[in-house]
Order: structure tokens, then C-alpha cells, then sequence
């Protein structure tokens, strides 16, 4: 960290903690914000963000922009917000638009989030939304029972809702809301319940609906063949597919395939599916390895291809996306992703865990330094395992790992403090023994008219083709 | 005053499962039908105003339907938005002789 200011005169505040892995520091010039930098707490992001975009005044005691010393500072960034700010990247929500919704009567955070869209999409705005919320209803804002639910219908967090499924055997969507919910079906429930019953009971659970759009053919560890790529190629020209794009996961999607086409297209592939969709197990990105790099010191290409052999389509609260590098130079970004292993010399491997480049950014925590692919699969499928079974419904590992705590999932998952890792390894094995691809039902839709166009005058999804 | 309504048959009611939706086209019209897992129809418009999203697609229970594309909520009953959006359309819906039938207004 040896970033200084371009100016002589611009102001450099900065805070290092080296032994914790926390860094922070802001320039100010003309008494704007005009650059800031976290590493290892983010909390202040959010009103640093609307400083920098906004021009806001700022704290005449610095050390508030790094800090939240409680008092003022998250009040006077909620209040000096303009009206006008877009709080809301994703869906265009301005504060105005938040402070109405709490006028109108409105006094729960997830209750403002709903009726405006607020923090519905990427999630990276809820902090200030809550903070929002809380301002504008003047102390009167009120706590929503169900964010500690794991789905907003069925009135039990995830420990309580598992065991109860559990013990009443319940293996369907409406068998829950029958059991735990007085009977009453809540839409906003399903994919929720859809994964954790997937998750508990793998190829027992009792599918009542099936959906599925995007093609997107598995390519395990981002490799193909000259033969996958002609029949990708074939079957791009047959079904007219609008939009071939190589995804940021190392894959082939094909996107704009019409609905009704869908079964078909994927018995001409003849591949399975790579799981573009779905918050489940999605891609293993890796690198050329050490077999065509010259800097490569481990075969990342072959243990990526077996992780995800292993673990593909596996349901989760949120998106698993993995990678494996050959070297620390990291060319698969295994250093930013749920799941990460790099090769170092002296043949050994680190795995890395709850990292994020998307719309938060988060470098992974070191899991574990281990000498054979073996015992990084093994770790992979426990950790992957512990998180499928603790996590909240939609949160991402970079948000559980930091709430859990690295040292205490180091203890559960290596030392094994709690005496469950050889119950989570033999979950884990389950799910991956009940895994069948979603596509070979393809043929045969799963309920009537399962493919059929769902809008049947307007092509979708609204992709354009693109001309070469 | 009531509107004028045309009658359209859509198709098999038995090829609409329990608990789904499907979208038809009624004249100029794109209907999303959804058979409620405790028994009943509901229809209304077949397209999201937000953005043009495939409202059959939708999960939906006993009273709403969350567009797929950005969830947006709809009471099915009376195509009002719970998240500030335009109101879809509401069709009545019936079975006849093993038919889908809904009801279209004229345009006025």
C-alpha cells in the first residue's frame, strides 16, 4: 500500500492494521472526496460511494469517513444525501422514492424494499437502504420478523426450518407449506424451499414444477473439442440462435433459443448442462495448468475438470462459482471466487474461500494449504457442504465466510472442532450421488406444455443479433 | 356501463397443470392463465409492463404472481402491482367442455 496523492496538497488519511488485514484510506481534495480504498471492512463503502459520487460535504473529523464512531456520521450521510440520488443502482431507486414509501406509512426495511425495488437486485445497496429507511421514519422504523426467516412464508429461521423438515419427512414445496405454514402457498417461498429440499433430500425430493431457459452446454473446466464445437456450431445455425457469447465462466452460451425449441436443441447437443442458471454448483474456471505454461507449477485444468465432475449442479443458497490456478499469478481469478485453489510450488495447493468479484469485490480467506488434489477435493466438498447447510437463503460466501468467521471455519472444517466433518462428507457424497441432469427429461416436458412459448407473440428473451 | 366482451376458446384446460402458468393468445391479446394449486383460474396479461417479462412464467400461489425477470408482484385477482408497477389486465376465465374460455374486452 504505498499509493500517495498526485498533489502536494491534496489530503491522505489512511489507517493500517497489517496484522489483521485491514486497510483504509481516502484522499480529499478541495475538501471532496475524490478517492478512498478498503481492504478487510468495508462497512464505510456505502457512504464513501455517495460522497464520491455525490460531491457531499464531508465530516470535518476525518477519521469519520474511515470510522463509524457512532452518533452522526450515518444519520448526517443519510440526511445529506440529495433527494435526487439513485440509492439504488440496479433498479434506479432515488432516496426521494425511499422517503415516500416510509411517509406513506411504510416502517419496515424489507417492507420499503418491496414496494420500491430497492436493493432487489445485486444486493450492494441494502446497508444504505436500511440506513435510509431508519432516518426517514425518525426512530420509528420497525423490525420485520421475517428477515430472520430463511424464506419471508414459512415463520422459522434455517436450523428450525431444516429439522422440521426433517423430522416430518417433508420432501415437496406444498408438503411444507401445508406442515409449517398453516397451509397458506407463498410464491415469493419457492426457490428457496425448491433448493434447501434439493439440498436435504437430492433425487427423493418431490419436483412439482419445472423451468429452465438459458443453453448453456457444459464445458468442465472451461475445456471443448474441435466436435463439441461443430455440433455447438451446427445447432447455433439450425435453431437460428441469435446471440453465441463466451460467458466470463469459460463457457459457450447460447442465448436467445425460443422456448419451444429448448428439448430439441438440447437432444441435437447432446451435452449436458453447465448451469448458467439456478443458484446452485455453476463453473470451475481454470487456467492452462503446468502442462502448456511455462510458469505453471500445478495441473489446475485436470483438478478443476474433477472438481466440477464432482460437484456440478449441486443446489445452495446462493451461486457457487469456483476456480484453479496453476500458479499464484492466477489467471483463472481463483483469488476472487466462492471456492479458489491455487497451485504453489513445491507441488502443494491453497484453497481459498468467500471471495467476490462482482458486485462486491473481496478477496478470498486462505481455507487451508494442502499437498494433493485429493485432499482439496475432499476440503472443497466439506466447506461447499457447510455452506449449502448454513447459509441464508441468497447469501453468497462472500458474506457467510465473514459471518461465520475464518478462524471458526478453519476449526470446523480442519480441526474439526464441532465433530460434523465426516457427517458433512457423507451428505455431501449423497447429493453428489443423487445428481441426474436436469436435460435428460428434455425430451419429455415434465408437466404439459412445459415448453411451450410463454409469450407467444414477442420473441424471447429480448436479446439482439448482433450483425457481424 | 359494461364492455363489450368477446369470448375466446384457448385450448385444453387439462394440458394446464396444477399450480402452473401458461400464456395464450386471445385475438390480440396475450393471456397468462394460471390453475391455483387449491383449485381455481386466474388470467391477466401475458406481459410485464416493467419490461416486457413472460408473466406465465411466473411463480405464483393462492393470491399473487412474481414476474421471473425482476420480481415484480401481482395480485392475480385484481392485476394491481405490490411494487409500484402498472397494473396488468384481468380476464374472466372459465372451463367449457374441457375448454380454457376468457373473456376479452372490445377495444374501445
Amino acid at each position: 500500500m504505498t499509493s500517495r496523492p498526485e498533489r502536494e496538497d491534496d489530503e491522505f488519511v489512511v489507517f493500517s492494521e497489517p496484522g489483521h488485514g485491514v486497510y483504509k484510506s481516502v484522499i480529499i481534495r478541495d475538501d471532496r472526496l475524490i478517492g478512498a480504498t478498503l481492504l478487510g471492512d468495508v462497512g464505510r463503502v456505502g457512504f464513501l460511494m455517495q460522497a464520491f459520487d455525490r460531491g457531499l460535504p464531508l465530516p470535518e473529523e476525518r477519521v469519520r469517513l474511515l470510522f463509524d464512531l457512532g452518533g452522526p456520521p450515518v444519520e448526517v450521510s443519510a440526511a445529506e444525501l440529495d433527494d435526487g440520488a439513485q440509492v439504488c443502482n440496479c433498479n434506479g431507486v432515488s432516496k426521494s422514492t425511499l422517503v415516500s414509501a416510509v411517509h406513506d406509512g411504510i416502517k419496515t426495511v424489507t417492507g420499503v424494499m418491496d414496494a420500491t425495488r430497492a436493493g432487489k437486485g445485486c444486493g450492494s445497496c441494502k446497508s444504505l437502504v436500511a440506513q435510509i429507511v431508519e432516518w426517514a421514519a425518525d426512530g420509528a422504523a420497525e423490525e420485520d420478523p421475517s428477515a430472520t426467516w430463511y424464506v419471508p412464508g414459512v415463520p422459522m429461521g434455517k436450523p428450525e426450518l431444516m429439522a422440521a423438515i426433517h423430522a416430518r419427512q417433508l420432501k415437496s414445496v406444498s408438503a411444507v407449506f401445508d406442515a409449517l405454514a398453516g397451509g397458506r402457498e407463498d410464491a415469493k417461498s419457492k426457490m428457496g424451499l425448491v433448493s434447501l429440499l434439493r439440498m436435504m433430500w437430492g433425487d427423493e425430493y418431490v419436483d412439482e414444477r419445472g423451468a429452465r431457459f438459458i443453453n448453456d452446454p457444459q464445458m468442465k473446466g472451461g475445456c471443448t473439442t474441435p466436435a463439441q464445437l461443430r455440433r455447438i456450431a451446427d445447432v447455433a445455425d439450425k435453431y437460428a440462435v441469435p446471440l453465441v457469447k463466451l460467458t466470463g465462466g469459460q463457457r459457450i452460451d447460447l442465448l436467445g433459443v425460443r422456448k419451444e425449441d429448448l428439448p430439441q436443441v438440447w437432444a441435437d447437443l447432446d451435452m449436458p448442462s453447465g448451469y448458467a442458471y439456478g443458484k446452485s454448483f455453476r463453473t470451475v474456471k481454470t487456467c492452462v495448468g503446468s502442462d502448456y505454461c511455462r510458469f505453471g507449477v500445478g495441473d489446475s485444468t485436470t483438478l478443476g475438470i474433477a472438481i466440477e465432475t464432482r460437484f456440478q449442479g449441486l443446489e445452495s443458497p446462493g451461486k457457487m462459482k469456483l476456480a484453479v490456478s496453476g500458479c499464484p499469478r492466477n489467471c483463472a481469478e481463483a483469488y476472487v471466487k466462492d471456492l479458489g485453489v491455487v497451485a504453489i510450488d513445491g507441488g502443494r495447493w491453497e484453497i481459498y474461500i468467500g471471495g467476490a468479484a462482482g458486485a462486491h469485490v473481496r478477496k478470498g480467506d486462505l481455507l487451508a494449504t494442502v499437498d494433493t488434489p485429493d485432499e482439496v477435493v475432499r476440503l472443497t466438498g466439506r466447506f461447499l457442504q457447510y455452506y449449502r447447510e448454513n447459509a441464508n437463503w441468497l447469501e453468497r460466501t462472500y458474506a457467510f465466510v465473514p459471518r461465520i468467521g475464518i478462524e471458526r471455519i478453519r476449526a470446523i472444517i480442519l480441526d474439526d472442532r464441532d465433530g460434523i466433518a465426516a457427517a458433512l462428507d457423507a451428505r455431501m457424497q449423497a447429493s453428489v450421488d443423487g445428481y441426474r441432469d436436469p436435460w435428460l427429461e428434455g425430451g419429455e416436458p415434465a408437466t404439459p406444455g412445459q415448453f411451450r412459448p410463454a409469450l407467444p407473440l414477442i420473441p424471447l428473451p429480448l436479446v439482439p443479433v448482433r450483425e457481424p | 356501463m359494461t364492455a363489450e366482451m368477446t369470448e375466446y376458446r384457448i385450448g385444453p384446460a387439462d394440458e394446464l397443470p396444477v399450480g402452473e402458468g401458461r400464456a395464450y393468445a386471445a385475438g390480440d391479446d396475450m393471456v397468462a392463465v394460471f390453475r391455483l394449486r387449491r383449485g381455481g383460474l386466474r388470467a391477466v396479461s401475458a406481459v410485464c409492463p416493467h419490461a416486457g417479462g413472460p408473466i406465465a412464467d411466473g411463480l405464483a400461489d393462492a393470491e399473487i404472481v412474481v414476474c421471473p425477470l425482476h420480481q415484480h408482484v401481482y395480485e392475480l385477482a385484481t392485476g394491481c402491482s405490490r411494487t409500484g408497477q402498472a397494473s396488468l389486465r384481468v380476464y374472466p376465465v372459465r372451463v367449457d367442455d374441457g375448454d380454457l374460455v376468457v373473456s376479452v374486452p372490445a377495444p374501445t
